[in-house]
């Protein structure tokens, strides 16, 4: 019996030069490829939002999923990290004798750094993996199909809400982190190394902003961005069968941690830019 | 054929009926012409010409990867040709954008292989899905529907099957329950994409008597994908093979098994139909 799995008209063959310039080129075009495709998703994702009907309950049920499942884990790192960086802190300031900065150093450095991007990476393991893995399963096993059959939008259905709802999730996560790895601090600085109360809030109140909780809000809204559509874009393009739902969940935390500390580094720039430290 | 609905008309054309496809004809209502899809360097559809008979049990068979479930999606508009016409009731459907293929879509129900029930939804939830999605209905209408289509399609009677999710589903369970959500919004044609695979053969034949019941409860035309021969020739009205990204022949079981196309032959004789059909040629 013929098959149908005839080979197409072959690739022209390129010359040396032509060939080296592609090989070098290859790359660049991987990176723009990757940042145009999941620009696209984003896009589709978004003008999607305003389209009717519009599903509160799926959103909901996201919010719940990214932000109430992610709650334990969110304050256990919380905690701990707080705690270690007071540890971390008060050694440094102990070779100038200036514990009492502790307050501030570790405020300053959660407002800003480790309660967003902490939480991002939390979010990407937990939040996008399942995310990955929820979309791939529907891919391999025609859940999206079925749904463009009902005449939905799958990009509607499924992408618009995981998106919206991390957006909307890592501030508030963002927010008990801080709150959380303060009281780490506090509890180790003042119970374990006697650091005096007072000189403890009054640093800290000192030192921070509420401009330092807005950038680390602004920062963890935009990682809820790059995480989710790195997670959704691996998981809705899955082709194949268990094993590539695996890679993609893999590829999905991958991808959303290696994207927060990327735009990690530029947002830091920009804000910093815009609102200088005090001096 | 063992169907009283045997009484399909003789048609041996591979490239099926006569008419002009742009017109809603009252035998043929799916035509397909020319068709061509390339992925990548796989040429699967070579120039498909199909017609679909309305009412009927039409059923393409054809072994693995040889484009079957392409040309399902190409039906329903889930993929778009390269080249080449589909017409659904003499409306092309090939140049449709999103919402009209969304309007177009309401005609079709689609039964897939594995059901492609919803995980993350009960059997009521998976059913009434597309009623949820298209209209503003009460609960209680939905609920009528839901029991209803149950009652009709054998599942009323399993315990606890309503708020059962798709993995507490045997493989049976899950095609009817994947049928009902195919029909619960009364579509005109329903399409089955390898329906009898991973079933043990009685649970095969369950699923053809389901086939063939719907067709004659519900006055649907059925396209059924399958490479199973014995289900076949147990419900098919209307064979067609797809061979080579081509469809080879088309016509009754009779037709069909009485062909000499050496790529029909050893289908048909590999997997023991002929010796079950006398009119099968030697």
């Amino acid at each position: 019996m013929s098959t149908a799995s005839v080979e197409g008209p072959s690739e022209p063959q390129l010359g040396v030069g032509a060939a080296l310039i592609d090989a070098a080129l290859t790359p660049v075009r991987g990176i723009f490829s990757y940042i145009g495709d999941h620009a696209l998703l984003l896009g589709l994702a978004l003008a999607a939002l305003f389209r009717k009907p519009f599903r509160l309950r799926l959103f909901l049920e996201q919010m719940e999923f990214v932000g109430v499942g992610s709650l334990t884990i969110i304050v256990l790192v919380g905690f701990f990290s707080g705690a270690v960086s007071a540890q971390q802190a008060i050694a440094a300031l102990r070779i100038f004798n200036q514990e009492r900065f502790v307050g501030a150093t570790v405020g300053l450095s959660l407002a800003q750094e480790l309660a967003p991007v902490f939480t991002a990476l939390m979010i990407a393991a937990r939040a996008g993996s399942g995310m990955a893995t929820e979309l791939g399963s529907m891919r391999i096993t025609e859940q999206i199909d079925a749904l463009t059959t009902f005449a939905v939008d799958p990009v509607q259905y499924l992408i618009t809400p995981r998106v919206v709802a991390t957006v909307l999730m890592m501030p508030i996560m963002t927010m008990v982190f801080n709150i959380v790895g303060l009281f780490g601090a506090y509890l180790y600085a003042i119970f374990l190394e006697h650091i005096d109360l007072g000189q403890f809030i009054e640093q800290f109140t000192y030192w921070t902003d509420p401009k330092d909780y807005i950038i680390g809000a602004v920062k963890s809204a935009v990682f809820g961005v790059t995480l989710s559509v790195a997670a959704c874009f691996q998981g809705f393009n899955v082709r194949g069968g268990a094993k590539e739902v695996g890679l993609a969940t893999t590829q999905a935390v991958v991808a959303g941690s290696v994207s927060v500390l990327v735009s990690d580094y530029f947002l830091i720039d920009i804000f910093h830019i815009l609102w200088p430290y005090k001096s | 054929m063992n169907s009283p609905r045997a009484s399909a008309p003789a048609l041996a054309a591979p490239s099926g009926g006569q008419g002009d496809p742009t017109k809603r004809d009252e035998r043929w209502q799916i035509r397909v012409r020319g068709l061509q899809k390339t992925f990548g360097p796989q040429h699967v559809l070579r120039g498909i010409d199909l017609d679909i008979e309305r009412g009927r049990t039409n059923i393409v068979i054809g072994g693995s990867g040889q484009g079957k479930s392409v040309l399902m999606k190409h039906l329903m508009g889930l993929l778009k040709p390269d080249a080449g016409q589909i017409w659904v009731d003499g409306e092309d459907i090939v140049p449709l954008g999103t919402q009209q293929m969304g309007r177009l879509r309401r005609k079709f129900g689609m039964v897939f292989q594995y059901a492609a029930l919803f995980d993350s939804m009960n059997v009521v939830e998976n059913i009434a899905f597309p009623l949820i999605e298209r209209y503003h209905l009460s609960t209680d209408e939905i609920m009528t529907r839901v029991r209803d289509l149950l009652k009709r399609l054998d599942l009323a009677g399993v315990t606890g099957i309503e708020e059962k999710f798709p993995p507490q589903l045997s493989g049976g369970q899950r095609k009817r329950v994947g049928l009902a959500r195919a029909l619960i919004d009364r579509p005109e044609i329903l399409l089955y994409d390898e329906p009898t695979t991973g079933l043990d053969p009685v649970a095969a034949k369950n699923v053809d008597e389901m086939i063939t019941r719907t067709a004659d409860d519900f006055g649907v035309t059925s396209v059924v994908i399958s490479h199973d021969m014995a289900s076949t020739f147990r419900i098919g009205d209307r064979i067609s093979m797809l061979a080579g990204g081509k469809i080879i022949v088309s016509g009754t079981s009779e037709e069909v098994l009485a062909s000499r196309l050496p790529e029909l032959r050893e289908f048909v004789e590999t997997s023991g139909v002929a010796a079950a059909h006398p009119g099968a040629h030697p």
